[in-house]
């Protein structure tokens, strides 16, 4: 076994507000190999965005990042200085966002933007730069790379534009993705078509892929390795396989009984439901954050709750067996 | 069921077009942008219409010209076999009432909620304060909300909420049929499924009729009884829920149900060879619309209008399939 690429232990994001302190992100732990496909999947609030924009280094200062261990190939990142870190931006690391409009810059040409992408880290020429940039647009799937160089980024639909975002993050061949969910605001079809592209893009360089988003379908086709965030936390982690054939935790049981799947959920008949709201999380948040609407809910569900394993790597924070509460 | 076809349908649109003059340049001319060509639908008393399509192929568009924010450039709408006019706007707005996609664009933050949801009953000057007030807290009741955010704002509600006042301001005046609008993109996974609940619990208990424009397929197929499926202005297949997602006819219907993700961890991500671009609505490609996408499309696809095939309640425009005794049969040619 490698050392991972990514290793992060202990992760914690604070907002300070004006009557306390939001705890968004409270210690998460995860690491990721060359190849491989983590999805954070969780609700709004939950962190998932805080926690991909923490890695890259894109919050602002009045945010308080903290961890133990936040290592990219090795290198630390906490004490990495502004101008390393910008350095290894774009070039080792990448982000997707999920607006494709306002990520693309309307002033600018789609060539021009591409070009800038690389041309802030390597010494190559303009030419040489068009050159890339026309490759990579045919690798994303884009007909008439060419021509579409010289246009603005409004004389393409939302799913070229998608792909435009996808070939600008791979200009530098980077070995780190963050995508944060790149196909919430695209079509279905184009939405397969997306991930596929990513999913072949990753096989094909070697990448790691960090896939943020809410889509339960997404994540169990894209998938290899899960973390289900609720409130700041990762409450469960494993195997696609394992978080979708047994997941421990109540929430992501709760989670994979609202969503109506074809051939499984009968039409008409309702759907699970999780009862309550996300517990705000200003001030100190003891327990687990998720016992308000949890059906097994008991006293203990108040302390401190340890990672326990279900399976191997499927890690989950409850104190109910698996088993036992899938009767329940 | 069995006299499901004889029954009048509640709305009824016939051939509706909708046509937008579109200026590219400063200097140009305005070309003809056809957003609707000729699109005929039947809703009976407690369907619910599934509407489905990609972005840009005319279901919102469909969606205002129930709602009487636009006028069809030709076409009928008719509200239990009476025509609909421009005059009748407020005759159509007391019968369909919309929800929409963003609870948090649609309720104006400056508002109560009892303000929110008695609206429509002050706009149409239905009853006075006093049964104002009631039909409120009997709505507020309805759609599960508690009776003390009749004096809070929308900012004090989660997103989950606003779309309960949203239904309840559409539900106050008693209409026949809802337009829901993707009533639940914009909302988190656990809250989509209590709207979803609700919906379902509402048609059951007040006999409404839902229009319900989605892109979530799934959801579609949990929810509705009747399916429509839109491309580039046209309705290309239209049959029952459980017909559609058992047996899809159009290739692009087919594409779309392949695309849909359903969370099995042993499959991959589908192969849709669908291409990339939507073909441009100011100059539609001749022939049938799909077929530069389309990976049946031959020669007389590229060049005939498909026909517009009808078996019972169900139609599908597509130059492959005709009608036979058992319903639409696959043609070969």
């Amino acid at each position: 076994m490698t050392d991972p690429i990514l290793n992060v232990r202990n992760l914690t994001v604070d907002i300070p507000i004006g009557a306390g302190t939001l705890h968004a992100v409270r210690g998460i732990d995860f690491e990721l190999n060359r190849g491989e496909t983590l999805c954070i999947v969780g609700e709004s609030g939950s962190g998932k965005s805080l926690t991909s924009l923490a890695i890259m280094g894109l919050l602002g200062k009045r945010l308080q990042v903290r961890a133990d261990v936040l290592e990219f190939e090795g290198r630390d990142l906490r004490s990495m200085p502004p101008r390393e870190m910008r350095a290894l931006r774009g070039d080792r690391m990448a982000m997707i966002f999920q607006e494709p409009m306002t990520s693309l810059n309307p002033a600018y040409t789609i060539g021009d933007q591409l070009c800038e992408a690389l041309r802030l880290h390597r010494k190559v020429s303009k030419a040489e730069a068009m050159t890339r940039a026309a490759d990579l647009l045919g690798k994303v799937g884009i007909t008439a790379a060419e021509s579409r160089l010289r246009q603005f980024p409004h004389q393409l639909s939302g799913g070229l534009r998608q792909r435009v975002m996808i070939a600008m993050a791979l200009m530098c061949e980077p070995d780190l993705i963050i995508a944060d969910e790149p196909t919430t605001a695209l079509d279905v079809t184009i939405q397969a078509q997306i991930l596929r592209l990513l999913a072949d893009l990753k096989r094909e360089m070697n990448m790691a892929l960090i896939l943020v988003t809410h889509d339960l379908g997404v994540v169990a086709r894209i998938a290899d390795k899960v973390a289900v965030m609720y409130a700041g936390e990762i409450v469960e982690s494993g195997s696609a396989k394992a978080i979708f054939d047994a997941p421990a935790h109540p929430y992501t049981r709760g989670l994979l009984n609202c969503i109506p799947v074809p051939g499984k959920t009968k039409p008409g008949e309702p759907l699970g439901s999780i009862p309550g709201i996300v517990p705000s999380l200003i001030g100190t948040v003891s327990g687990c954050a998720f016992r308000s609407r949890c059906e097994l809910a008991v006293e203990a569900c108040a302390t401190t709750v340890p990672e326990r394993s279900a399976s191997g790597e499927h890690m989950y924070r409850c104190f109910h067996e698996p088993l036992k509460s899938e009767v329940a | 069921m069995s006299g499901m076809k004889n029954r009048e349908p509640v709305l009824e649109l016939t051939n509706i077009t909708k046509t937008y003059q579109v200026k590219q340049g400063m200097f140009s001319k305005p070309k003809p942008l056809q957003a609707i060509g000729g699109v005929s639908l039947r809703l009976h008393k407690k369907d619910v219409l599934g509407l489905v399509g990609e972005s840009g192929c005319g279901k919102s568009t469909l969606a205002k010209i129930l709602l009487g924010l636009e006028q069809p450039t030709s076409g009928e709408v008719l509200v239990d076999g009476k025509e609909i006019g421009p005059a009748d706007r407020q005759l159509l707005a007391r019968r369909i009432q919309p929800i929409f996609q963003d609870p948090y664009s649609s309720l104006n933050p400056r508002k109560s909620i009892e303000e929110i949801v008695s609206l429509p009953l002050v706009v149409h000057k239905i009853g006075d304060s006093a049964s104002r007030s009631r039909a409120v807290a009997k709505m507020l009741d309805l759609v599960g909300l508690p009776e003390r955010v009749r004096r809070g704002y929308p900012g004090q509600l989660s997103g989950g909420q606003r779309q309960r006042v949203a239904i309840a301001r559409a539900l106050v005046i008693n209409p026949e049929i809802v337009i829901c609008d993707e009533p639940t993109s914009a909302l988190d996974v656990s809250i989509q499924s209590q709207i979803l609940n609700l919906l379902a619990d509402l048609r059951e208990e007040l006999g409404l009729t839902y229009l319900f424009i989605s892109h979530n397929l799934a959801v579609i197929e949990h929810l509705a009884t009747r399916v429509a499926v839109m491309y580039l202005g046209r309705i290309v297949e239209e049959t029952s829920a459980a017909d559609l997602f058992a047996g899809p006819k159009h290739p692009y219907t087919r594409a779309l149900l392949d695309s849909v993700l359903t969370p099995d961890p042993s499959l991959a991500v589908p192969d849709i060879h669908l291409g990339a671009t939507f073909p441009n609505p100011i100059s539609p490609p001749p022939g049938c619309h799909f077929h530069p996408r389309c990976p049946l499309a031959t020669d007389l696809c590229a060049t005939k209008v498909p026909p517009h095939v009808q078996a019972g309640s169900s139609h599908v425009d597509c130059h492959f399939y005709e009608k036979s005794a058992d319903g639409l049969s696959i043609q070969p040619i």
